[in-house]
């Protein structure tokens, strides 16, 4: 099993070979502004290695690229959005909680119409399809190529979003369409900002996904391309273009995972030190800590499973001030190379401490010769005053555990810290999300209404339609794994009817050996 | 009319008010973030919400008694909105021909606890700072005002469709619940309704006095701690009195629904000072027990809180799942609720256990 791992970052684009689980070869390079040519540059010198020149099973990607579009409000597109559920919930209209420059970029047209269902699974009113006719109509009048269709109880029964999808089909054929419950659960507001937000990325997947596919067939290579998703496993690149939002938090995750793979520790504590900021997270049976419940993104509510993450404005290119002595939260950022002392700029930076400490050894070492010892150890001592509180804020429990230091600016963690049992630095640990990428699992769901049966009956039975699902995606069936179960039980409906989702994931299946019977 | 001083309830203090009615929730009653929505978008459109001293209130007033009624999980998908429950109200007033004064929440906890101010808005009349639970519980017989013995009836309910329903008699407040959740139940689980007009006399008697800005000093104390990083569930515990039961993290939700109401329990494993014991929560849409073993370490009245450890914030027994961090803690009960009377409406017995109610705090520290 042959697999390149990359992980587009803000800063770096590290790229990593992977065989047989274990990393051949790795290497890191700038990120650029057009995000590919970066890949490209990678991909490049990862091949030019010669035991990196092998043909590969499959390429993983995992990227920010989309979330940032939506943090830093770029490259999102003008949409419409379709609400079916009148004349319920008409006092908060679809964008009513986004905040206002986002909303002002993406919103080009809302239409709330009747239709939708109740919890039972009654229509709640008729579908008004012919308000669907007309809003399709000016939608094409209005030249919007994307649209979000959010109907009530939808996750229950999707027919009203279907609906609306064929009268969009007939009308506007050219138009996207995402349907709200491809992507969330109950929740409507937070379902349809789900969708809302996919549907502005719709231009930005299709074209980021071809230039990704471009990249790898331009530095000779000829493999299936998959993206990450937040929780972890990956996605088909086609995909990945139809559902962008799914690869939101991919990149801490994927962090996080290549940690565990790297250290062979399950359980522990993770610090990704990257150039601009720091990701705690932790680590269960391999997995990241999922957050507690709504999670924002660039202010939007949502309802995305994402892992428990506390970010801090802490890196290898944080800027020092010296009085009073402090390290970030500005970074120079993709500039670091050019713009901290070691490396001829004229910024001190944490890695300018780092190199003065003796922790690491880049640049030009003489240009921090100079630096007061004072300075160096006040800069230090605000740096490992930050990682202890921030670690010891995401623990979940007294007594020591072990943390895993990984990312390019692991340099900052100090070997010692309170309440860590030990600090654990890995061969290529500065390219832990490449290699979580590359190790990336295949996942199926399942999400259905089960009657008549028992509740360990219903998420047996939803556990075999989520795994026929995984294999069809591409995991082997043997490896899988329950990754998640939700139940809830839905009131007033004869037979005990229970609502279960469940996620399984498990690894690529190797192409080159037979199916597990 | 005697005038009374009003005072504008600020869009700062809804804020606060939305988390501290999450956490007297006790883990039931819906969130009040739609309800937030409402608010914040009605006062972006220039309307202002006035908070009324209950002891303001002339005996012959005519207080409205407003609840949005049905299941949490319905009202995510069908979202709150003003106009409804305020036109709730108006039915009131068109069925008895009378003019409110003011209008209260019939529970401080959960997303009913910003309803009043959502209807009081549209109709320009205040808000009083009073309700009826001083918390949240799944049953229109669970309040003060039954306790009290008060007329339970006419209720009216409001679904969007355009259908409107009243109950315009029943014997008891048990019978009320059992007509009324009928009429909500084919509405789609949720209505928004209008309870029995109060007179001023009966809300200075039986209401549960100061509970909005009680729930917004929960919430301030919530928001500031975690503002200065400081934990916001000690704030909490020393701003109300409460308790702390237990630190952990959930293993496991059992759900399951019965005539209507979410039943289940959720098991906590403990961490820290908890760490190597198991709390097992009883749930009927709200906390209900507090179970270490085969002991009832907290019951109802008393009011359990299930708090996310980190931000401080209340979470739900719809919400409540697998892997989250949680501290259980135990704020005291209004008196009116413990009282022998109270006792038969919302102790352990009302949701079906053979316990007795033992109080975890001293007469005193009710008061407040």
């Amino acid at each position: 099993m042959k697999r390149i791992g990359i992980d587009v970052g803000g800063t770096n684009t590290d790229a990593v070979l992977i065989v047989d689980e274990k990393v051949v070869h790795s290497v890191k390079r700038p990120t650029t502004a057009d995000v590919t040519s970066g890949i490209l540059d990678a991909l490049k010198a990862l091949r030019a290695e010669p035991t990196a020149a092998v043909k590969v099973d499959a390429v993983v990607i995992g990227t920010t690229h989309f979330i940032n579009a939506v943090v830093q409000r770029r490259h999102v597109q003008k949409i419409a959005a379709i609400r079916i559920g009148m004349p319920a919930s008409a006092s908060l209209p679809p964008f009513c909680d986004w905040p206002a420059d986002l909303a002002s970029l993406v919103n080009g047209e809302s239409f709330m119409l009747e239709g939708g269902h109740d919890y039972d699974g009654r229509p709640f009113m008729p579908l008004d399809t012919a308000g669907l006719k007309e809003a399709a109509r000016k939608i094409k009048d209005a030249g919007l190529r994307s649209v979000a269709v959010c109907s009530s109880f939808s996750p229950l029964d999707p027919s009203c979003e279907t609906t609306a999808r064929e009268i969009l089909a007939d009308i506007c054929p050219d138009v996207a369409v995402t349907l709200s419950h491809d992507l969330g659960r109950i929740g409507l507001l937070e379902r349809e900002n789900a969708a809302l937000l996919n549907a502005s990325l719709h231009d930005l997947a299709i074209t980021t996904v071809a230039a990704f596919r471009k990249a790898i067939a331009d530095s000779g290579i000829d493999a299936p391309l998959f993206l990450t998703q937040n929780d972890g496993t990956v996605m088909q690149a086609e995909i990945a273009t139809a559902f962008p939002v799914m690869s939101f938090a991919s990149g801490a995750t994927n962090s996080m995972r290549g940690a565990a793979h790297l250290s062979g520790l399950d359980d522990a504590m993770v610090v990704d030190v990257g150039g601009t900021t720091s990701d705690i997270g932790q680590l269960r049976h391999g997995f990241p800590r999922e957050a507690n419940a709504v999670v924002e993104v660039g202010g939007v509510r949502t309802l995305f499973r994402m892992p428990d993450l506390l970010s801090i404005g802490l890196g290898g290119g944080s800027h020092v001030d010296e009085d009073p002595v402090r390290v970030g939260p500005l970074s120079v950022g993709y500039r670091l190379t050019s713009d901290a002392l070691v490396f001829g700029g004229s910024r001190l930076t944490a890695t300018d401490i780092a190199v003065a400490a003796g922790l690491i050894d880049i640049g030009d070492r003489s240009r921090v010769a100079n630096l007061p010892k004072r300075l160096i150890e006040a800069a230090l001592r605000d740096a490992w005053r930050k990682l202890e509180e921030d670690i010891d804020r995401m623990k979940t429990e007294a007594g020591d555990v072990p943390l895993l230091a990984v990312g390019g600016g692991a340099f900052l963690v100090p070997d010692r810290l309170p309440g860590i049992s030990e600090i654990v630095r890995v061969p290529h640990g500065d390219c832990a999300n490449a290699v979580g990428a590359a190790i990336a699992q295949v996942s199926g769901e399942a999400d259905q209404v089960f009657r008549d049966l028992s509740r360990e009956d219903a998420i047996a039975a939803a556990r075999d339609i989520a795994a026929d699902r995984a294999v069809q995606a591409g995991a082997a069936r043997d490896s899988l794994k329950t990754v998640d179960v939700e139940d809830m039980p839905i009131a007033y409906l004869p037979g005990n009817a229970l609502r279960v989702r469940v996620r399984v994931a498990g690894a690529i299946a190797d192409p080159d050996l037979p199916a597990a019977a | 009319m005697r005038s009374a001083e009003l005072k504008t309830i600020s869009l700062e203090e809804i804020e606060a008010l939305a988390v501290g009615a999450w956490i007297l929730g006790t883990g039931g009653g819906g969130s009040p973030y739609l309800g937030l929505l409402n608010l914040r978008r009605l006062y972006a459109e220039g309307h202002r919400v006035q908070l009324m001293s209950p002891l303001d209130l002339n005996d012959d007033d005519w207080v409205a008694v407003v609840s949005n009624m049905g299941a949490p999980l319905v009202g995510q998908e069908r979202l709150a909105d003003s106009r409804n429950i305020a036109r709730a109200v108006r039915m009131q007033e068109e069925i008895n021909n009378i003019k409110f004064r003011a209008v209260m929440s019939v529970e401080i906890g959960g997303g009913n606890g910003v309803q009043a101010l959502m209807a009081a808005a549209h109709l320009g009349v205040p808000v009083v700072d009073a309700d009826c639970m001083g918390r949240a519980f799944p049953e229109a017989q669970m309040t003060s005002v039954a306790i009290g013995d008060l007329r339970p009836y006419p209720c009216t309910l409001y679904d969007p469709r355009g259908i409107e329903a009243v109950v315009t008699k029943v014997p008891s407040w048990k019978w009320m619940e059992r007509a009324s959740r009928k009429i909500c139940v084919e509405m789609g689980s949720i209505a928004s309704t209008s309870k029995a007009p109060r007179t001023g006399r009966e809300v200075k008697d039986w209401g549960i006095h100061f509970t909005t800005t009680k729930a917004i000093r929960i919430g301030r104390a919530v928001q500031e701690a975690n503002r200065r990083h400081e934990d916001p569930i000690a704030a909490l515990l020393s701003t109300e009195g409460g308790k702390k039961l237990f630190t952990g993290k959930v293993v496991d939700v059992a759900r399951r629904t019965t005539e209507g109401f979410l039943r289940g329990s959720a098991t906590i494993e403990g961490s820290d000072a908890d760490r190597g014991s198991r709390l097992k929560l009883s749930f009927q849409n709200e906390w209900v027990v507090a179970w270490r073993g085969e002991e009832a370490i907290a019951t109802s009245p008393d009011l359990i809180c299930v708090l996310d450890s980190v931000n401080g914030h209340g979470v739900g027994t719809e919400t409540v799942r697998y892997g989250q961090r949680v501290t259980v803690v135990a704020l005291p009960a209004p008196p009116v609720l413990t009282s022998p009377r109270g006792l038969e409406f919302v102790g352990p017995r009302a949701f079906g256990y053979d316990l007795d109610y033992r109080s975890l705090f001293s007469p005193a520290a009710a008061g407040a």
